[in-house]
């Protein structure tokens, strides 16, 4: 399954300065899995040690928060869309 | 200026003093440190002590060099015994924190003395915010005193005095069509467009954030340089509960009173309880919410620090209470009538949260207890304008004001202290 993984300016320098990754995967996961065999390094930014999601990474599919969906399990189909949006903090109380 | 660095919270990497919003390994927050070892050296209460009567007596404590805050008398307000809502809740050592005798009617004035003051001295050149409202009355306000350009973005329903009450002082104001946390949004991508614009709770908000510090330290002032042994704070992004408790922590680090254990509490509105859900579902995870609620204050439906404000309320032994909106108008007039402190909305959600875990004996009826109460009431007097009103209209003349009392219609001896 082809999906395309869109990079966030602060980890461009990992992918050649590209915006977007094509990778192939069945799942959410595995997608991101295919983008550090890619551009090894870029795996350490966007997961912990224990190989969980870091909790100031987002990583959408299409418009969704995968935590609101199956987490990395969640399944992928061919030509979607994962965006990896660092969560920004903001809010005033 | 003692060495002061940024740390961060997710990875532990450090970094210089600069304007960096987060963290650029991990996309962490970025929490300042300091040479707690250093800082105890100084005299520090004499330091405090002959300081301005404003946060900025605690500059050894604040991430700037402060031979210049922009100060326009932020803190230092007062901490007051509260018997009668005591009385009420069955609270036998309680004290009130009124907030709402800041220059711009809230706490934020702490915050944003602190955020501008440093974004000055790192080179920005315009005041900005994400706000409900309260923060861009001070944005504005202290951008206006410091002689700064100020933009501010809002959410478009937001409460008129809160709107005229920034746009007073001169600043920009943008209404968004859409809540607060699609402003939010929005400004997170702008902060990164417009390289000179301090967004005072995004890319300045690691300094920011340090000002809700001075509530902690000026309570344990104002109690004779001792700690409370329970804190009621309201969360909306869960930076102000977060900041309090550093806050107790940094005065034991250097010394200041003595080490105890001091519980911090919550208080959501239900209509807006991310942090408070997660509380009792006993998850790590917050869900982000949409806000429905009249505590627009508190309208964050995605809070940034609501991770670490659940973490400091289990750590510490507190609890996170949430309150619907009758019994947030409903604690409003109780402060009021009790103590004769007129709070916002945000306030009632303290007090009615207050009143809640007394009941449920979270907190106990000879714990000394420090509620903060945040904002002014006229800020968002629509919300009681239905409660309370004219007793009654008469002829200016001594026969009509008499009848009015024989009918009833002037009463007295409902004060909650009158003697029967």
């Amino acid at each position: 399954m082809s999906i395309t993984i869109r990079i966030p300016t602060q980890l461009r320098a990992l992918t050649g300065n590209n915006s977007e990754v094509v990778v192939t995967g069945a799942t959410v996961g595995e997608a991101l899995s295919g983008l550090e065999s890619a551009h090894p390094g870029i795996g350490e930014r966007i997961f912990d040690e224990t190989g969980k999601v870091r909790r100031f990474v987002n990583v959408f599919l299409s418009e969704e928060d995968v935590r609101f969906l199956n987490g990395l399990d969640t399944p992928v189909n061919d030509g979607q869309v994962i965006s990896i949006v660092p969560a920004v903090a903001g809010g005033s109380y | 200026m003692i060495n002061q660095e940024l740390k961060c919270r997710e990875c532990s990497r450090h970094f210089p003093l600069q304007a960096l919003a987060v963290c650029d390994y991990c996309f962490g927050p970025l929490e300042v440190t300091y040479d707690y070892g250093e800082i105890a050296k100084l005299d520090l209460k004499n330091r405090i002590e002959a300081g301005p009567r404003s946060i900025w007596r605690y500059a050894d404590l604040l991430p700037v060099e402060c031979e210049t805050p922009i100060d326009l008398g932020a803190g230092f307000t007062p901490l007051v015994r509260a018997e009668r809502l005591g009385a009420q809740l069955g609270l036998s050592d309680l004290w009130i924190k009124n907030d709402t005798l800041n220059p711009t009617g809230s706490f934020k004035d702490r915050v944003v003395s602190v955020a501008l003051t440093a974004a000055r001295g790192l080179g920005f050149k315009v005041a900005a915010c994400a706000s409900t409202g309260n923060l861009a009355n001070s944005v504005a306000a202290h951008g206006a005193f410091a002689g700064m350009d100020s933009v501010v973005f809002i959410p478009k329903d937001l409460e008129k005095p809160k709107i005229l009450g920034t746009a007073i002082y001169g600043a920009n104001v943008v209404a968004i069509d859409g809540n607060y946390d699609d402003v939010n949004r929005l400004c997170t991508e702008l902060a990164g467009e417009m390289p000179t614009w301090a967004f005072v709770n995004v890319n300045i908000r690691t300094y920011y954030a340090e000002g809700s510090k001075t509530l902690a330290f000026e309570i344990a002032e104002q109690l004779g340089w001792s700690a409370p042994d329970h804190v009621v704070v309201p969360i909306a992004s869960g930076s102000q509960l977060t900041k309090v408790h550093k806050g107790f922590l940094e005065m034991q680090k250097v010394g200041l009173i003595n080490e105890k254990p001091i519980r911090i509490s919550g208080a959501q509105a239900q209509g807006c309880a991310p942090v408070a859900n997660a509380f009792a579902d006993g998850s790590d995870f917050i869900r982000p919410v949409k806000p429905n609620t009249i505590a627009k204050s508190l309208a964050i439906g995605n809070p940034a620090d609501g991770w670490y404000a659940l973490e400091v309320v289990k750590n510490t032994g507190g609890s996170i209470g949430a309150v619907s909106d009758s019994e947030i108008v409903d604690a409003i007039e109780l402060l009021a009538r009790t103590e004769g402190i007129f709070a916002e909305t945000a306030g009632g959600v303290t007090i009615a949260t207050l009143a809640k875990l007394a009941k449920e004996s979270k907190i106990l009826p000879d714990e000394r207890v420090v509620a903060l109460v945040t904002g002014h009431g006229l800020k968002t007097l629509d919300c009681v304008s239905d409660r309370v009103g004219i007793s009654t209209t008469i002829e200016p003349r001594l026969e009509s004001f008499l009848e009015a009392l024989e009918k009833g219609q002037v009463k007295l001896g409902s004060a909650s202290g009158a003697s029967s």
